[in-house]
């Protein structure tokens, strides 16, 4: 069996058995509470470059399937669990592949019989750090010298372009609302959320300028989630700000974060994030909570929201802002992600009510439009 | 918001231990009850059982320990006023005396609210019909299926879907009375049963959708419609089993995200749709070939599931069900693990949880151990591992059995044809067989195909045969002794396979490391003081320990040494509840005296695995090599072994070996009383009275024994559990049968033979501190000896023992303890037979009537007991020393017996314990209590003409003759088997003859309820084509009463009495009853 290794930022190095790739990469370790929903994790463009600690041990066990990828490849740089199924011990019947096919083939490193328990500790006390995975046995050389390469990485400033589309698209050409999609590194759960509910959506590029979006004769824009630190983002948030007020906006995870950052509010980096798909989140005009999906690095400071910010939701565990609206602006977003994948169903009810605002404010311009003729 | 207006607040309980309904509902009671005493509200519990931690006087303001039926219920709660009705934490029992109660209109008219989830709710999720409409109203899909109140129309829609068909009675606790038809004759039967036990006569018939995995959600829903989910289960064995009976792992491993969130977002649908306020299990089937699931069951209160699901978790679901109840929304509860956060979340593990049911089939080992929807297993095991491997062989290390692993379960003799054939019993050996044909090489889609369990679990056994052929094959080195340790495979079991030594063992210096249950897989700092085991990770024990420590000191306490109390592992018959009640009993007192209390046990059910109940917790196998590993980790003073059970006890020497000090009295005190030579001897020295025995190691041996001895013999394994294999011979060719018997069981110990005296038995429970001794009561059997004590009735305080014999009784527990040097609690069994006391039993440890004599009397006898071992006089708790002054109170245990859901059993009463639970019947006048014990026992009493049949053997005629003419003289129409009518007609009493081999014609009047109970004394031998045997089987399967001891039809005439003469009952607090002679109002 080969040999796989860990190093933290703090000097820790684990070792533990390693499948995937046999190469070597620096990223962000960060971890996942969630129980199952491994491919969706996996698929998620919001880990790109990160390197993702499961917390629960037995990973693999319903293998690959067609239906549940929340983007064409894995944008991850490593992948930890305490076990792993062995091919052909999967069992599912939508299975196509086993998860360590499925890595090799997307040249993830990947590395199991690890204490994950004690590794995400150490995260939870030092904070995200830095990591080195790599699929091979490191001697205590390399480990040496990558050690200060540990300390000076810092993640691609724009790595959104890395795993957005190449082009614009269209991903659902049928819909009674017309919606203009910008795509940091969308997972497919959210587009489909939107599709379901009568969205006709044209998916545009990270990079979009503001300018190709006015006047095409869209009900509202909407920000998708994606990796990296939102203030690093300067372009997008300018966008963002050319086009607030001319239009309803609605952002989710990383879209949620550069509204707030266009709107003049701030975000930080806590400690080592939220990733699971058991975070109590309340809704503070009718204290009602929902479980959500949550796969965050970053939070907007809520003492830092503006005059025509309002917060929506907190998150009961550490009391962070979870969601805010401008309704003057016709902007709405939340930090968690109401189209699961993978996690609880609870918050879908989000996408019906802003469906809802769409069809409201799309009547209410109908109406401007024949009032004015 | 807290509902201001609950100043008071009735809980009411589960009544006695039977098989799907057990501790579950004591740890849920009295976690509901601590959540009521932080809310200071007073708290009035109901509950018959007596073993129950729920019915100590510390727990709730007012216990009463009263029969659970709707008139004691009425007069309670017309003396209380409570203004709040807590049922959803006591079982199927609490929910349907709610729904009683709501009916007959006593809530509203004393303005009782009934808390948490209502009675509409209730009855749409618990009555199949309301249940199907909801369902279809919400969309949510339900198997095809009919309600049906005859079996004409049961008839009709089998022929409609075909067969296989799953019965299901309406509101029985654990599915009672149903299963799967799989023809028109099995059909007939089980519809029959059902829709007689279903209370309201009514079945569930619904297409089979066997082999479909089944998933269980636990729900939790506050009134402000927040729903969350507190763990997921799979059920290792698909739909077709009970539940309760299934191998069970939590969480589900081989559900996809999307199928789990679709079963999460149904589960929350129909608990939103139902509007409970609680806690609620949601069963599921989901077809393994597609995304089509059925909702089988929603239970909308908190049960079995829900006990698992918070030690699997560490999430207390009780204690927040009743915290909701009380008015709070899941957002307003403050995370009592860490401290910071709210209620409002949900779980998520780092580790796997199995459960495997612990059945009483070693015990009926002729019992029919086919599972299907009726639940048949008595109690269960948890493990937690890191890994699915690791967990689950961990688990088998938990089931305390002769084995060490998987295999050389006997299946090994069998041929691979064979070994195919019978993978298709579906019975509690069925994944043995599985490990056996993996081992032997079998394919696994053809075990999948065969046993429908999901290629995954068949996969991981797979994985653990595989290194069980490793470590056959290679000899012992470092890494492959890691590889095994990480799948949790025994040292003992290692050494075998590998030819190796403890020495070698030893020599690898690897040991576990424990790790904390947290509910949130590490992702927030949390105090939990829950552990479990694994290897070649960091341990998290120490530093907590530590941390435990220091907070204590700042505190201002100062902590004394480490004590662990070792529990009794799963409830087990002859092993229950009331060990559990001891174990708690004993950390507390550690804890009050300044200790730092360690808990180990294995069962999910219990109180004493709460995390809240001792300073450390240890959710470990019952097994040598664990409980040696967590000693060596917590390196304590000692250990207690005597309120664990015989399990406990079983442990003592081993324990002993390893050089551990066991605190109390001593292994050879406790090796005295179980050696028959050396206790013989004593007693002899004593001058004590026995009756005359011998131990036998061969056959020969046995048949010169007797010689001595005389028939009836008395013969019993040595080390026992509940009597088991105890049983009395009147011939050569039935002791022959017994001794090989035996033998194959385990040859480990050797057969002992007694004289049977058939006299009055008696027993007491001593507490000694080396030098004095206290006696709070003696207790006398209301069957005469030969039943075993716990099958027996019994009152105290003893009614017909002499003063001089009490005397002698009290003369002798006082030399034996001092003999053996007891330190702690001792149980004595005594004859009396023709006025000369002889002494049957010792047990060197906390028995089954603690509980009940700390109740009855007073005395927490635990606790004394506890402080006793640790050096303190008893005489200066205030109790005085040798025999307690008689309470006010007179109190009737009575056995309770789970025979509805175990077929092919013998109900017949014999020195083997059969019975799963108890009640107790308490008043101030011995007739009374009777008259109670049997109401809470749940037998009936109607003043409709009572028909009677009465078989009885020779041997019992003569001595049932004044039993007989008193149930002649009270009015009951007497019909008698051929046999018996003669014997009657000899002594004028009239009776009508039934001819016993019309079994047919007797079961038709048994269906048809035209008999009222039978009287049935067995003749000897087991043979079940016995014609007595099938009357008995009968009887139980239309649940008719059936005495088959004498003596307690004879107590039930007295009862009776009671009953016919319009006697109104007084319903008092224990406290009440044991303090005064209190007026009685309704004379």
């Amino acid at each position: 069996m080969d040999i796989g290794t860990i190093i933290l930022q703090d000097g820790t190095v684990i070792k533990g058995k390693s499948y995937g790739s046999k190469s070597a990469k620096i990223g962000e370790i960060v971890f996942n509470t969630s129980m199952t929903g491994y491919q969706e994790i996996l698929t998620d463009p919001s880990y790109a470059s990160q390197i993702i600690v499961m917390t629960y041990p037995e990973i693999g066990n319903y293998g690959i399937n067609n239906f549940d990828f929340e983007s064409d490849r894995p944008a991850l740089f490593g992948f930890v669990a305490k076990n792993r199924c062995k091919t052909g011990k999967e069992s599912h019947y939508q299975s196509s592949k086993s998860i360590e096919k499925y890595l090799e083939e997307n040249d993830i490193v990947a590395i199991y019989d690890v204490d994950t328990r004690s590794l995400v500790k150490k995260i939870r006390k030092y904070g995200t750090m830095n990591a080195y995975i790599a699929g091979y046995d490191m001697s205590e050389n390399e480990i040496e010298a990558k050690l200060d390469e540990l300390q000076n990485y810092q993640s691609k400033k724009d790595i959104i372009l890395d795993v957005c589309p190449k082009e614009t698209y269209q991903f659902n050409k049928e819909g009674d609302i017309n919606l203009a999609f910008i795509d940091y590194g969308a997972k497919k759960g959210i587009l489909n959320s939107l599709a379901q509910r009568g969205c006709k959506i044209t998916v545009y590029r990270a990079d979009i300028e503001a300018d190709k979006l006015v006047d095409k004769g869209y009900d509202a824009i909407f920000l998708s989630n994606g990796p990296g630190n939102p203030a690093d983002y300067t372009f997008q948030i300018e966008q963002i700000k050319k086009l607030s007020g001319t239009i309803p906006i609605f952002g989710i995870c990383l879209g949620y974060q550069l509204l707030a950052l266009a709107l003049g509010s701030d975000t930080y980096k806590l400690k080592y994030g939220h990733r699971g798909a058991n975070h109590p989140v309340i809704n503070l005009e009718n204290n009602k909570v929902m479980i959500t999906s949550q796969n965050h690095g970053y939070a907007v400071d809520e003492t830092k929201l503006t005059n025509i910010m309002r917060a929506t939701y907190k998150n009961l565990n550490d009391n962070t802002l979870e969601g805010f609206e401008a309704t003057r602006l016709k902007i709405y977003a939340v930090q968690f992600h109401p189209e699961a994948n993978p996690g609880p169903n609870d918050a879908s009810v989000i996408f019906d009510e802003w469906i809802n605002i769409m069809k409201a404010n799309k009547n209410k311009q109908d109406k401007q439009v024949k009032n004015e003729k | 918001m807290k509902n201001k207006t609950l100043k008071k607040v009735m809980v009411i309980g589960s009544g006695p231990i039977v098989i799907g309904q057990a501790a579950e509902f004591d740890y849920a009671g009295v976690q509901a009850c601590r959540a009521l005493k932080e809310e200071k509200i007073e708290i009035v519990l109901v509950n018959s059982n007596p073993a129950t931690i729920m019915t100590d006087e510390e727990i709730a303001d007012k216990v009463y320990i009263e029969p659970l039926t709707l008139d004691c219920l009425t007069e309670i709660i017309k003396k209380e006023r409570p203004d709040g009705l807590i049922a959803s934490l006591g079982g199927q029992t609490a929910l349907n005396l709610a729904c009683e109660l709501d009916e007959a209109g006593v809530l509203e008219k004393y303005k009782v609210q009934l808390l948490g989830t209502n009675i509409e709710s209730i009855k749409k999720a618990e009555d199949r019909e309301l249940f199907k409409e909801l369902m279809n109203e919400i969309e949510e899909p339900i198997p095809v299926s009919r309600t049906v109140s005859s079996y004409e129309e049961a008839l009709e829609f089998s022929k409609e879907i075909g067969f296989p068909i799953i019965i299901r009675p309406a509101f029985t606790l654990g599915g009672a009375g149903g299963g799967i038809a799989h023809n028109a004759q099995e059909y007939d039967e089980i519809v029959h049963g059902g829709l007689n036990q279903s209370p309201i006569n009514q079945v569930l018939v619904e297409k089979s959708i066997a082999g479909y995995k089944e998933i269980e959600y636990e729900v939790i829903r506050d009134a402000n419609d927040t729903c969350i989910i507190i763990c997921n289960m799979e059920n290792i064995d698909p739909i077709g089993i009970h539940t309760g009976d299934s191998f069970v792992v939590a969480p589900s491993q081989t559900l996809t995200n999307n199928e789990f969130q679709m079963l999460r977002s149904s589960a929350i649908k129909i608990i939103r749709a139902l509007k409970i306020e609680g806690g609620c299990n949601v069963q599921f089937a989901l077809d393994s070939k597609s995304k089509q699931y059925y909702v089988i069951e929603v239970n909308p209160r908190v049960s079995r599931s829900s006990a698992l699901a918070s030690k699997a978790t560490g999430y207390p679901i009780a204690k927040i069900a009743t915290k909701i109840a009380i008015g709070y929304n899941l957002h307003e509860i403050k995370n009592s693990i860490t401290k910071k956060t709210y209620a409002a979340f949900e779980p998520t593990l780092d580790y796997v949880v199995v459960k495997i049911p612990k059945w009483p089939f070693d015990k009926f080992s002729k019992g029919d151990r086919m599972l299907g929807t009726k639940m048949k297993a008595t109690g269960e095991i948890m493990a937690i591992g890191r890994t699915f491997n690791a967990a689950f062989k961990k688990a088998v290390a938990s089931l305390e059995e002769k084995y060490l692993g998987l295999l050389n379960r006997g299946f090994e003799k069998l041929d691979d044809k064979e070994l195919l054939k019978d993978l298709h019993i579906q019975d509690d050996r069925r994944i043995f067989r599985l490990a056996q044909a993996l081992y032997n090489g079998e394919n696994v889609d053809e075990l999948n195909k065969i046993t429908k369990i999901d290629k995954w679990f068949i996969e991981k056994i797979k994985e653990i045969i595989e290194l069980q052929k490793k470590l056959e094959s290679n000899s012992l080195d470092k890494d492959l002794y890691i590889e095994a340790k990480k799948m949790n495979f025994l040292d003992e079991e290692i050494i075998n396979l590998t030819n190796s030594s403890k020495e070698e063992i030893e020599s690898y210096n690897i040991s576990p490391s424990y790790r904390l249950v947290d509910t949130c897989a590490a992702e927030f700092m949390a105090q939990t003081p829950y552990f479990y085991s694994t290897y070649l990770e960091a341990d998290e024990a120490s530093e907590f320990k530590e941390q435990q420590l220091k907070e204590y000191k700042e505190q201002g306490k100062d902590k004394k040494d480490t004590i662990v109390v070792l529990g009794s592992g799963p409830i087990r018959i002859g092993q229950g509840i009331e060990f559990d009640y001891c174990s708690v009993h004993a950390s507390d007192e550690l804890i009050k005296r300044g200790y730092q209390s360690v808990m180990v046990n294995s069962n999910p059910e219990t109180l004493s695995t709460d995390f809240d109940i001792a300073d450390r917790l240890y959710f470990e196998p019952m097994n040598i090599e664990y409980i040696y590993n967590i000693i060596k980790k917590e390196n304590p003073k000692g250990v207690l072994v005597q309120f664990g059970g015989q399990t406990a006890i079983n442990l003592a020497e081993k324990l002993d070996k390893l050089g551990v000090k066991i605190l109390g009295t001593s292994i050879e005190s406790i090796n005295a009383v179980e050696d028959r030579k050396v206790f013989e001897k004593l007693l002899r020295e004593l001058g004590i009275a026995q009756p005359k025995g011998c131990a036998v190691t061969s056959k020969a041996q046995a048949i010169e024994a007797v010689k001595e001895l005389n028939y009836p013999v008395l013969v019993r394994p040595s080390y026992v559990i509940g009597g088991r294999g105890m049983q009395v011979v009147y011939n050569d060719e039935e002791l022959l049968t017994y001794i090989t018997e035996a033998f194959k069981f385990s040859n480990e110990h050797p057969v002992l033979i007694d004289q049977y005296l058939e006299g009055q038995e008696v027993e007491l429970d001593a507490i000694s501190d080396g030098r004095d001794i206290l006696i709070p009561g003696i207790c006398e059997h209301i069957e005469r000896a030969g039943v075993h004590s716990g099958d027996s009735m019994s009152i105290y305080p003893s009614q017909n023992i002499s003063r001089k014999n009490e005397k002698i009784l009290v003369k002798y527990a006082t030399q034996i303890a001092r003999k053996l040097n007891i330190k702690g609690l001792m149980n004595i069994q005594f004859i009396i037979k023709d006025d000369k006391v002889y002494v049957i039993e010792v047990n060197p440890r906390a028995s089954r009537t603690v509980p009940i004599m700390s109740k009855v009397t007073g005395i927490p006898m635990v606790n004394i007991a506890v402080s006793a071992i640790l050096g303190k006089s008893i005489r200066r708790f205030g109790y005085g020393i040798g025999l307690y002054k008689k309470s006010n109170l007179v109190s009737v245990k009575m056995p309770i017996f789970s025979w509805q859901k175990l077929n092919r059993i013998d109900p017949a009463l014999a020195p083997e314990m059969k019975s799963t639970g108890e009640v107790l019947g308490i008043d101030t006048k011995y007739k009374r209590a009777l008259y109670k014990a049997f109401l809470a026992g749940g037998y009936k009493f109607s003043k409709e003409k009572q028909r009677v049949l009465v078989s009885l053997n020779d041997h019992n005629k003569v001595p049932a003759l004044p039993m007989l003419k008193k149930l002649f003289k009270q009015g009951f129409f007497i019909m008698a088997t051929h046999g018996t009518h003669k014997f009657l007609e000899q002594n004028g009493i009239p009776s009508k003859m039934i001819e016993k081999f019309m079994i047919d014609k007797l079961q038709k009047r048994m269906k048809d309820g035209r008999l009222s109970f039978i009287i049935n004394t067995p003749t000897t031998g087991k043979n079940s084509q016995n014609a007595g045997f099938q009357i008995r089987t009968i009887a139980q399967m239309y649940g008719i009463g059936s005495f088959t001891s004498i003596d307690t039809a004879a107590a039930y005439l007295k009862a009776y009495k009671v009953f016919d003469k319009n006697t109104a009952l007084d319903y008092e607090t224990i406290t009440n009853y044991r303090k005064k002679k209190f007026p009685r109002l309704f004379k």
